[in-house]
C-alpha cells in the first residue's frame, strides 16, 4: 500500500490557524492550541502525539464541532464547522457507553437517534456486535463487562454510524498492553477499506507509528504543530510485528528526537510548579 | 447553588444490605457465605431480644413505678389497637381513617414528585433559569412549611385538598433538590457522545439526563414519602373531619395516651410498607447498576 497524499481533491479535514482559548477560573484565558494548520485527506490515518496535557484533545473537539474555534477556521468536507458535522464518529478517552443500557441498545444508539426503526437498528447492531467479537453479550450491562469489552462496545457504537471522519482520543489508554495491541489490530482491520479519515490522539509513540500514515508532533502547551512525519510502513500491518522492524525503529528515533524536547519542557514546567 | 440532597449511594447500600442475606442462601454454600447467614440469624435474634426487653421493662414499670395514665403501657396500647380494629374508633372505622390519610399522602406525594422532577430537571439543565430562581427557591425552602398547614386549612377547608397541599409542599422540595442535582451532575462525556451519535434535545433528555438523574430522584423518594405522611397527618392535626391525624388529636384532647401511641404505630407501619414498595421500585428501575458490595450502611 502506498502513502496517502493530501494533494488530491479537497481534504476531509482542514484546519487553518485554528486557535482555542478557554476562560480560566481566575478570570484569565488559557490557550489550549495555537495556530494549528493541518489537512487530512479522506482515507488517511493521522496520529497526533504530544506531551501530556498539551491540548491534543482540543483539536478533536474543534473538528467534531463540540467546541467552536476562538480564531482561525475549521472545515470538514469543505464546509465550515458550525454544529456537529455529518459523518463524524468520536471515541472518547473516558467510558462513554451508557451504563443503563445493555450492549445491544448501546450499539443501536446511533441508528436510533438518526431515526432508524427499532428492528432495523437492532439487526444492524447485532452485526456490529459480531464484528467486534461480542456475540453472546448483547444483554449484558456495561458494569458486567471488562474494560476491553467496554471499549469494543464503544468502538461498535461509533463505527455503526459509518463515519467518514473518525476521531479517537486515546481510546485504548486505560487498557493493559495485550488488550491494547489486540484492539489496535482490530481497529486497523475495521477501518481498512472504509475510506474514513482518522485522527488518533495518543501520547504513546509506538501506538502512533504502528497505526498511522502520518504522525503529527505537537509542542508543549499551548500546542501547535512542531513536526509532521510520514510513516512509510507497508499495510496491512500487524502492530506486534511491525514494531520490531528496523524501519520502525528508525522512524521511532526520528519522531522521538522531535518529541523529546517538548516532553522535557513539559516536565520542567511540572517540576517548577511542584517546587 | 449548593443544596441539601439525599445522595443516591446511601440508599443503594441500604437496600443491597437486605438482599445479601437472601442471596447467600440461593447459590453455592461456600464457607464465608455460611458465616454471613449465621451472623444474620444472630443479628435478628438480638433485635427481637432488644424489643422484648424494652416492652417488658416498660410494662413492668407501668404496673409498678410510673403512672400509666401519662406514659401508658404496651398492653394498654395493644388493647387500644384491638378496639380500633374490631369495634372502630370515635371517628368511625379505623380503615376509613387510614384510607383518608393514605389518600392524602399518596396524592401529595405523586403531585409533589412530578412537580419536583419537572422543575428540578428544568433548572438543572438551564443555568439561566437556575440563576434567576435560586434565591426564590432557597427562600421558599427556608419557610417553616409545616406552618403552611394552617394557611391551607383556611384556603382549602377541612377536606382532602388542604392536606394534599401540605404533603405537596413537603415532598416537592425534597424531590426538587435531588432532581436538580441529578440533572446537573450528568456526565459531560455521555452527553457529548450522544450528541455525536445524533441525539437531539429530546433524545438527550429521554436517554441521558433522565436515566442519569433517576438514582438521585429515587433516593429522595424514600424521604419524600415520609414527608408526605407527615404533611397529611399534620394537616389533619390542624383541622380535619377524618384521618389518623385527627384520631391522634382527639386522643390528645381526651388525655388518651394509648390512643396517641396506637395512632403512631399505625402510621409507622404505613410508612414502612411504603418504604418497602419504593425500594422495590428502585431496584427495578436501577437494575443496570452494579450490586453494591458494601454492607456497612444498613441504617
Amino acid at each position: 500500500m502506498t502513502q496517502n497524499t493530501t494533494t488530491a481533491g479537497s481534504p476531509a479535514i482542514a484546519l487553518r490557524d485554528a486557535t482555542k482559548r478557554f476562560p480560566t477560573k481566575d478570570g484569565g484565558t488559557f490557550t489550549a492550541i495555537r495556530d494549528v494548520t493541518l489537512d487530512i485527506a479522506a482515507g488517511e490515518f493521522v496520529a497526533v502525539v504530544g506531551p501530556t496535557g498539551c491540548g491534543k484533545s482540543t483539536t478533536l473537539s474543534l473538528v467534531s464541532g463540540l467546541e467552536p474555534a476562538s480564531r482561525g477556521t475549521v472545515r470538514v468536507h469543505d464546509a465550515p464547522v458550525t454544529g456537529i458535522p455529518d459523518g463524524v464518529g468520536y471515541m472518547f478517552q473516558a467510558d462513554a457507553v451508557l451504563p443503563w443500557k445493555n450492549v445491544l441498545d448501546n450499539v443501536a444508539l446511533g441508528p436510533r437517534y438518526r431515526g432508524m426503526p427499532k428492528r432495523d437498528a437492532e439487526a444492524k447492531a447485532r452485526d456490529w456486535i459480531e464484528r467486534v467479537g461480542l456475540t453472546g453479550f448483547e444483554d449484558r450491562y456495561p458494569h458486567q463487562l471488562s474494560g476491553g469489552m467496554r471499549k469494543r462496545v464503544a468502538m461498535a457504537q461509533t463505527l455503526i454510524t459509518e463515519p467518514s471522519l473518525l476521531l479517537l482520543d486515546e481510546p485504548f489508554g486505560a487498557l493493559d498492553v495485550q488488550t491494547r495491541e489486540l484492539m489496535q489490530d482490530e481497529l486497523l482491520e475495521l477501518w481498512s477499506g472504509t475510506g474514513a479519515a482518522v485522527v488518533f490522539v495518543t501520547h504513546d509513540l509506538t501506538e502512533a507509528i504502528s497505526l498511522a500514515d502520518r504522525v503529527v508532533v505537537m509542542t508543549a502547551g499551548p500546542a501547535t504543530i512542531k513536526d509532521v512525519v510520514d510513516i512509510d510502513l507497508p499495510r496491512p500491518r500487524r502492530v506486534e510485528e511491525i514494531r520490531l522492524t528496523p524501519e520502525f525503529i528508525e522512524i521511532y528515533k526520528r519522531v522521538w528526537d522531535s518529541l523529546r524536547e517538548e516532553v522535557e519542557i513539559t516536565r520542567a514546567r511540572g517540576a517548577s510548579r511542584v517546587a | 447553588m449548593s443544596l441539601e440532597t439525599q445522595h443516591p449511594d446511601s440508599t443503594v447500600t441500604a437496600s443491597s444490605a437486605s438482599t445479601a442475606s437472601t442471596a447467600s442462601t440461593a447459590d453455592g454454600e461456600t464457607a464465608p457465605r455460611k458465616r454471613r447467614t449465621r451472623d444474620w440469624r444472630v443479628v435478628t435474634g438480638v433485635r427481637i431480644l432488644l424489643v422484648v426487653v424494652w416492652l417488658a421493662s416498660w410494662e413492668i414499670a407501668a404496673r409498678t413505678i410510673i403512672d400509666p395514665f401519662f406514659y401508658s403501657s404496651p398492653s394498654a396500647i395493644w388493647q387500644k389497637l384491638v378496639t380500633w380494629f374490631t369495634e372502630g374508633t370515635s371517628q368511625g372505622s379505623i380503615w376509613s381513617n387510614i384510607l383518608i390519610t393514605l389518600e392524602e399522602a399518596v396524592l401529595g406525594f405523586i403531585i409533589g414528585t412530578i412537580a419536583g422532577v419537572v422543575l428540578g430537571v428544568l433548572l438543572g439543565r438551564s443555568r439561566f433559569l437556575a440563576d434567576v430562581l435560586a434565591p426564590f427557591i432557597k427562600g421558599a425552602n427556608a419557610i417553616p412549611r409545616i406552618v403552611l398547614a394552617s394557611l391551607f386549612v383556611i384556603w382549602f377547608g377541612l377536606g382532602l385538598s388542604s392536606k394534599v397541599a401540605t404533603a405537596f409542599v413537603l415532598v416537592f422540595f425534597a424531590v426538587f433538590f435531588n432532581a436538580f442535582q441529578g440533572a446537573r451532575e450528568v456526565d459531560r462525556v455521555l452527553v457529548d457522545n450522544a450528541r455525536i451519535l445524533g441525539a437531539n434535545r429530546r433524545d438527550l433528555l429521554r436517554t441521558i439526563i433522565l436515566p442519569s438523574a433517576t438514582s438521585w430522584i429515587l433516593a429522595s423518594m424514600h424521604v419524600a414519602f415520609g414527608f408526605a405522611l407527615i404533611g397529611a397527618v399534620v394537616g389533619e392535626f390542624t383541622g380535619a373531619d377524618k384521618g389518623m391525624g385527627l384520631l391522634i388529636n382527639k386522643s390528645q384532647g381526651n388525655f388518651d395516651a394509648p390512643g396517641i401511641y396506637a395512632g403512631m404505630l399505625v402510621i409507622t407501619v404505613i410508612a414502612l410498607v411504603a418504604e418497602w414498595l419504593i425500594t422495590r421500585l428502585e431496584r427495578r428501575l436501577t437494575s443496570w447498576r452494579p450490586p453494591s458490595t458494601s454492607q456497612a450502611a444498613g441504617i
